[in-house]
């Protein structure tokens, strides 16, 4: 089943270059429809006001971190299938677990390169 | 009460009977060194009929005091109260504005990538495949500047940690860090000409530095 590259996106980074660096990214691989937010509570907004496909977040970032963000996901029953890449600096293997435990589909460290990037999001997502 | 008696007292009590504080002690005692009032107290409580014992441990009790003098002395000879204001502000406040000129740096360079990806639709495909792979590198290259931000944020608050540590050193030392502080501004006689090092002193930092319309006009006046 190919991937459809119209659904919407969801971006999560206080960091603004790292939201458009993602962006132009998923713009380069095809995805059409793609949305930021700067903070976990931002986030957590747009995910109960419109239906993302995805979602793409950091971890490191205040009040709400990116596993917090990714537990009210996994934990509210009309978001709780969203598919969640974490990208993040944390590279420790307690990070991995922890973010694993709590239901991300896959985990892209910084720095990463858009080859990551697309083999990433096919495995998560399915081929396109 | 006896001398002899006192001596048998455990040596709180002794302390606090041999030599009650003056207020001005009692107020700085707190951000003292307890051990070396204690010292102090143990050894006036010493003073009386003495045998070569008591005579013995009173040079080890004052050895011990001119010890830890000279120890507080040393701490406050560094100037802790500075690395606190000037060192420390300053070496964060450097360290913001590397966060703020990368960030605006990758900005910029992300801008004319985008331009560069927009004008590739008006090339040859092979041309524009190839610009195009081209900006993904510049993409993926622009990764450093929040890997840069997130390691310098480690440091800032590692600072921070440092200064809370200096402070409690400031505190506890404080009548030898203001007397040092004094000692330092009398012998602070300014160099009619600063030297090569002097002259030294990297980027300045956006807010207190000189802009080039501000040299322009220095220059001018010169």
């Amino acid at each position: 089943m190919s991937v459809d590259l119209k659904m919407p996106v969801l971006i999560v980074d206080d960091y603004k270059t790292m939201l458009r660096i993602v962006h132009n990214l998923l713009k380069q691989i095809g995805f059409e429809n793609v949305e930021e937010a700067t903070d976990g509570g931002a986030a957590l907004q747009k995910l109960r006001d419109r239906n993302f496909g995805l979602v793409i977040s950091d971890w490191n970032m205040e009040p709400m971190t990116g596993l917090q963000l990714l537990k009210e996901v996994r934990s509210d029953i009309k978001l709780k299938g969203v598919p969640f890449i974490m990208i993040t600096a944390e590279s420790k293997t307690e990070n991995v677990v922890a973010a694993k435990a709590a239901g991300v589909n896959n985990y892209i460290v910084k720095p990463f390169n858009a080859a990551t990037l697309k083999q990433k999001l096919v495995t998560v997502l399915g081929d396109f | 009460m006896t001398r002899r008696a006192e001596r048998s007292l455990p040596a709180s009590s002794a302390v606090a009977h041999a030599a009650p504080r003056a207020p001005a002690a009692t107020a700085t005692a707190a951000g003292k060194s307890e051990i070396e009032t204690v010292v102090r107290q143990v050894v006036a409580s010493l003073r009386g009929d003495l045998n070569a014992t008591d005579l013995s441990l009173y040079d080890e009790l004052e050895g011990l005091a001119r010890f830890i003098q000279s120890a507080r002395s040393e701490i406050a000879a560094l100037r802790p109260d500075e690395i606190r204001h000037k060192h420390l502000p300053s070496a964060t406040d450097e360290l913001d504005a590397i966060v703020v000129h990368t960030a605006e740096a990758t900005g910029a360079i992300l801008d004319a990538a985008e331009q560069i990806e927009a004008a590739t639709a008006t090339l040859p495909a092979e041309n524009g495949r190839a610009i195009q792979e081209r900006v993904t590198r510049i993409y993926e290259a622009c990764n450093f500047q929040d890997i840069t931000g997130q390691r310098i944020t480690k440091i800032v608050k590692t600072l921070k940690q440092i200064e809370n540590k200096v402070e409690a050193l400031v505190a506890a030392f404080g009548d030898e860090v203001a007397r040092e502080r004094a000692r330092g501004k009398e012998s602070a006689v300014p160099a009619a000409t600063p030297s090569d090092a002097d002259l030294l002193n990297g980027p300045q930092l956006p807010t207190t530095a000189n802009s080039q319309a501000d040299i322009d006009a220095l220059f001018d006046k010169l």
